[in-house]
């Protein structure tokens, strides 16, 4: 009888682990307890001991391969008789992937204890205190335990503003907490004490301090508080998804989509968008694409409008650098390198990836379209490199695959700029006071206000349009 | 219940593998029952230390910058990429048993944020956690990296500081293989930053604190006082 060794889950939250290093080889004796593999989770190296006795008969997972939880890894075959997984902490009735229908998930505000193990991948968000971040630049996580929001204002609040609370006889669980994991900061305090000296029945600022599974009220900014950076918080999910008896099935997001989520929300917190739109007329560079096609695919290449528009977008980011940097606190960061990433969309429409031109300044028409085909290949694929996607500087998306016009779309952080390429067709439109039909495109540029005003985003999308209807690109 | 015994000791300045010696050791007497938790905190000499999943590439001085700084570099088997150590930074490494009732990694080092960002405050220095990079910072500079090992559930790294660190030393690296973020310390925020023996004692509390454990000092000085 053979047993199975499975990935432990090493944290409640952690939905995958990978293999570092496998300690025996296929063939060799162990003895229960006795360290099998190392793993790796974002941070922690972790050793892990052998759930039984005998010989490893086969190792399924090879070292530096990640696998979901509870996923085998390697079979022991062998004398013990089927000890209990000792390495497996949590020995939880374990269902590896396919979660079956759940049992009535618990209402978001149950205890994580209690939730079944079919969503325990799912974040396992303890209610956390209605309260923002205080500055938009450090993000808030859960906080370590578990504790009621009143108590975390009044235990962690620091001693200066404890003393002024008291001095003030102000009860600090009635004080919004601006501060990490809804600290009352010194300000908030001092806010606190100016703006309200006589508490006006119906217009207290301070949200009550009771636990309120319903929606929290949204965090009073006092009048005069400085606006964090940012000015913007991530609020808990505070309307449940689903009400009770209501027919739901529930599956673990994958890891990509938890990071796109992560990332899109990050980015709209962090960043203050603006879109703007421009029309544009790729009648010339339509013209230059089908005489040249044939040439292209003769050498293994799909010419798309794909690499115009980067050549384009190059020659904007040169004149306009502000559009090919990152904000740093109160610094700015010019990218030395213009790297244009690109987003692909898995082939299931599962999930994206922005594989990265790197140096694509560098690069003529023939080169970026090579390199587009490439990248676009091996991300559809799931072939890339984890080099091909770092160090982007500007990012394009596509929101005209399907005959979308135009979209908005989110800034892929670090960056501040990302172009949108609405589907480009033929259309009806004034040239010469005479009615011509002409392939047209609305291009859209999201950019971060906070580094780019509306003129430079105009002068720049000024110069992508005059770049691509020029044509006769190289 | 009373807490578990933590016994703390603030050794000064420590090489880099003296200290994994003294880990091994701890982390060994721990899974066999022999000790209890323990925090060292200390100061290493200028070293890097590459974890297990480290990219060599990481580090950008060349070996002859490295050894014209003094600096050392050592692979290690915690988790995380390429780390500097060195004089001004508060290393410590609490060798903690999470069996039986805190066996879960990721709340671990989520709790050592914790006690880290709690004793900044102090200073008045509002520290957080950054989008989903481990770690302490402030902004966008990270002010203390985090790399654990865990075995058995018996944990040993652990987190580094910088209160007054060389900042500059950290240009021979790319830290943890994060290109986008810079590094920051105590001493660059405020304008005392506190001596290392004053900031370690603070973690410890704050750290006893969220991990439910007694500080048991293990040396015959009495401690410095807390700051007011």
């Amino acid at each position: 009888m053979s047993k199975d060794v499975i990935m432990p889950q090493m944290g409640e939250s952690l939905a995958e682990g990978t293999i570092t290093k496998w300690l025996k080889k296929v063939g060799d004796k162990i003895e229960r307890d006795e360290p099998l593999f190392e793993i790796s989770t974002d941070k922690v190296d972790a050793e892990i001991p052998a759930p039984a006795s005998g010989t490893l008969s086969e190792i399924v997972a090879a070292e530096g391969v990640t696998v979901p939880v509870n996923a085998v890894v390697a079979r022991i075959a062998g004398e013990g008789e089927g000890a209990p997984a000792a390495a497996a902490p949590k020995a939880e009735p374990a269902k590896p992937e396919a979660p079956a229908k759940p049992a009535p998930a618990p209402a978001p505000q149950a205890k994580a204890e209690a939730r079944p193990a079919a969503v325990a991948t799912r974040e396992p968000e303890t209610p956390r205190p209605s309260t923002p971040k205080g500055d938009g630049q450090t993000k808030l996580e859960k906080p370590y335990g578990q504790y009621p929001v009143e108590e975390m204002r009044r235990v962690r609040s620091s001693p200066v503003v404890r003393k002024i609370a008291a001095e003030h006889g102000v009860d600090i669980t009635e004080v919004a907490g601006h501060g990490i994991s809804g600290r009352v900061t010194k300000q908030d305090i001092l806010n606190h004490i100016e703006t309200a000296p006589a508490p006006a029945p119906g217009t207290a600022p301070a949200p009550a301090a009771k636990p309120a599974p319903a929606m929290a009220p949204p965090p009073v900014m006092p009048a005069g508080a400085p606006m964090p950076m940012g000015g913007l918080f991530v609020p808990d999910l505070r309307i449940p998804p689903y009400v009770e008896g209501e027919p739901v099935e529930i599956e673990p997001m994958t890891i990509m989509r938890k990071k796109i989520a992560e990332h899109m929300v990050y980015s709209m917190s962090v960043s203050a968008h603006v879109t703007s739109f421009f029309d544009v007329d790729f009648e010339a560079v339509a013209r230059q694409r089908t005489s040249m096609k044939h040439d292209m695919e003769e050498k293994g290449i799909k010419l798309t409008f794909m690499p115009f528009v980067v050549r384009a977008v190059v020659e904007g980011l040169k004149k306009y650098p502000y559009l090919n940097a990152a904000v740093m606190g109160d610094k700015i960061v010019f990218k030395k390198e213009i790297n244009v990433g690109i987003a692909v969309a898995l082939e299931d429409g599962k999930g994206l990836i922005v594989p990265v031109i790197r140096n694509a300044d560098e690069k003529n028409l023939q080169g970026l379209a090579r390199a587009i085909n490439d990248l676009g290949e091996r991300a559809r694929t799931k072939k890339l490199m984890p080099d091909d996607v770092l160090r982007g500087t500007f990012s394009i998306t596509n929101p005209g695959v399907f005959g979308g016009l135009m979209g908005t779309p989110i800034i892929n952080q670090p960056q501040v700029a990302i172009l949108g390429v609405g589907a480009i067709e033929k259309r009806p439109v004034v040239v010469n006071d005479a009615i011509a039909i002409r392939h047209r495109a609305y291009l859209s540029l999201s950019y971060d206000h906070r580094l780019v005003d509306g003129a430079m985003a105009e002068m720049f999308m000024a110069s992508v349009k005059q770049f691509i209807e020029a044509g006769n690109v190289q | 219940m009373s807490s578990r015994r933590l016994e703390t000791s603030f050794l000064g300045r420590v090489s880099y593998d003296e200290g994994l010696r003294l880990q091994e050791a701890r982390v060994a007497a721990v899974q066999a029952g022999t000790a209890s938790d323990a925090l060292y905190l200390l100061e290493h000499d200028p070293v890097l230390t590459l974890g297990r999943s480290a990219h060599r590439e990481n580090i950008v001085a060349s070996s002859a910058d490295l050894s014209r700084l003094g600096i050392q570099v050592f692979e290690c088997g915690r988790g995380g990429d390429v780390t500097y150590h060195g004089p001004g930074q508060l290393v410590g490494y609490p060798i903690m048993n999470l069996s039986p009732d805190r066996k879960d990694v990721w709340k671990y080092v989520r709790g050592l944020e914790e006690a880290l960002m709690l004793s900044l405050a102090e200073y008045g220095i509002e520290a957080g956690r950054f989008e989903r990079l481990t770690g302490v910072w402030v902004g966008q500079e990270k002010i203390a990296a985090i790399g654990v090992r865990v075995s058995r559930w018996v944990t040993s790294h652990g987190f580094a500081l910088n209160v007054t660190t060389n900042l500059d030393h950290f240009r021979t690296i790319i830290p943890c293989g994060i290109r986008s973020y810079g590094v920051t310390s105590m001493a660059r925020l405020i304008d005392t930053p506190p001596s290392l023996e004053e900031m370690g004692r603070l973690v410890a509390v704050h750290y006893a604190r969220v991990f439910d454990r007694e500080v048991v000092w293990m040396e015959e000085r009495e401690p410095a006082g807390r700051p007011a």
